[in-house]
């Protein structure tokens, strides 16, 4: 992946520190990630991938440290940078009742979308045609790429991916693949952390990486200069 | 590479902005938007109003049944009414964010450009339009079982004494309902706080209520307006001051 220099940071952090309790779920994270580049978070569970998407997001307060998205420092600006923000989580923050297209609505409604984007999203994951059944009826390969339609819906800047792929079949990791993979954009690259628990595939296209075991940082480095062997080690 | 790599771990103090702020929806735009959410998982599920409702009346039932009288009147009237209608409206208290905490809502509403009080907003409107449902089966069930006849001349100011309780049986119960969600027993929770917090409600409105339910139907001493109409003022706006901080981690 083409390391962009001249690009302004897009996340900053410099010994970002989150507590559950006495437990230190992220001990010291500092890196930089400048626009249009890609981090991959790796590391085996509990290791504080998920707290790290979370504080990015806006979802936690980190407890220690500097943490800067998209020029804002939070959490005291976390105001401006919401809505810039598309995260795809485990939970696919979907209402079970609502049709797809009902809970595509609403997320439209509250981030100021313009309703045709909803179909538009729709039809870009594969879901036109069953846009109308409630969530809690479709598969959980469906309501990911429904999820991911929630995630774009408002043409984030910054994308926080936790697993993007998991349920996804080979022919709709394709088709997300356009929408959310490195090269989706080109006119307007988007900055995208993903957690992924497929070292190669993660270290495959992203521009940094990130090692945490037990919340600490455990490895820094270029994806280039990085090996899938190596990051292995963080999962034993 | 350890995590103290210099080249990628240095960072400038200030990152110069990227891109314009995202655009903000307004208050409104965002109550409306969450309050028709609301609605529409609520008919579609049934799960507040039809068990709120199937409650009011059932105790109405044993009220009738236990006290063995054909009717009753006044203050023991009104304080039957309203400790119904009060114990009714926990149940959908009891219910109102479960969905938003269980199925993401709240991590939806945090990540968009939206000011947290709508989410106040809405869910206290959606309480008051299921409490204002319930009351639209419970009086007249309420009036047939334990009054022997009609809600009759007071009906009109009734009507206004139950709006005021409402107001503040809606906000403190959205306040209450945000408190307890993210706690495991929120169930017990709930209600440990706000009957309490709505005694006062309670007060006010039984002691409005009661001369419109006696055998000679009198008038609403104007005090127990006052009374519920202020605490629901000061309640809201202590709700609307803390709300925010309620949905912070």
């Amino acid at each position: 992946m083409a390391v962009q220099e001249q690009a302004p940071p897009a996340l900053v952090l410099e010994g970002v520190v989150r507590r559950y309790g006495e437990r230190e779920a992220l001990a010291g994270v500092s890196l930089t990630l400048r626009a249009g580049q890609t981090l991959a978070v790796l590391g085996g569970n509990g290791a504080g991938k998920t707290t790290l998407l979370r504080l990015l997001g806006t979802l936690l307060r980190p407890h220690a440290g500097r943490l800067t998205v998209l020029g804002s420092r939070l959490p005291a600006e976390s105001w401006a940078v919401r809505g810039r923000i598309g995260m795809l989580s485990h939970e696919p923050l979907l209402y079970r009742e609502l049709t797809s297209r009902e809970n595509l609505l609403f997320h439209a409604r509250l981030h100021g979308v313009r309703e045709p984007r909803v179909d538009e999203m729709l039809a870009a994951v594969g879901m036109a045609r069953r846009a109308q059944e409630p969530v809690k009826t479709l598969s959980r390969g469906m309501v990911q790429r429904v999820a991911i339609a929630r995630t774009l819906l408002h043409e984030p800047e910054l994308l926080l991916l936790d697993e993007p792929r998991a349920n996804l079949d080979p022919a709709a990791g394709e088709l997300v693949e356009e929408l959310i993979g490195p090269g989706s954009d080109p006119a307007r690259p988007r900055t995208r952390v993903l957690v992924s628990h497929d070292p190669r595939a993660g270290i495959a296209e992203a521009d940094l990486v990130l090692g945490l075991r037990a919340g600490v940082p455990v490895l820094l480095a270029p994806a280039a200069a990085v090996d899938a062997e190596q990051v292995m080690e963080l999962y034993r | 590479m350890s995590a103290s790599e210099p080249a990628l771990v240095s960072a400038p103090a200030v990152a110069p902005a990227l891109a314009p702020p995202a655009r903000r929806v307004g208050l409104l735009a965002a109550t409306a938007a969450i309050m028709r959410k609301e609605m529409r998982v609520e008919l579609r599920t049934l799960e507040s109003v039809p068990g709120m409702a199937l409650f009011a009346v059932s105790t109405f039932v044993v009220f009738h049944f236990a006290l063995n009288r054909t009717s009753v009147s006044g203050s023991l009237a009104a304080g039957i009414l309203w400790v119904t209608l009060l114990f009714a409206a926990m149940l959908a208290v009891n219910r109102l964010f479960v969905a938003d905490a269980e199925q993401g809502g709240f991590d939806a509403l945090l990540l968009a450009p939206v000011d947290r009080s709508a989410l106040l907003l809405a869910k206290a409107g959606s309480l008051l339009v299921y409490l204002v449902a319930l009351e639209v089966v419970a009086l007249p069930a309420f009036a047939l079982l334990l009054l022997g006849t009609s809600l009759g001349p007071g009906l009109g100011e009734l009507i206004g004494v139950v709006a005021l309780a409402d107001v503040g049986l809606a906000v403190i119960g959205t306040f209450v309902a945000a408190l307890a969600v993210r706690t495991r027993a929120r169930d017990l929770i709930g209600p440990l706080i706000a009957l309490p917090l709505l005694v006062p409600i309670a007060i006010g409105a039984s002691r409005g209520t009661a001369p419109l339910l006696a055998a000679h139907a009198g008038t609403v001493q104007v005090r127990w307006l006052l009374l519920l109409g202020l605490y629901d003022l000061v309640f809201g706006l202590i709700a609307y001051a803390v709300f925010d901080f309620l949905l912070e981690d």
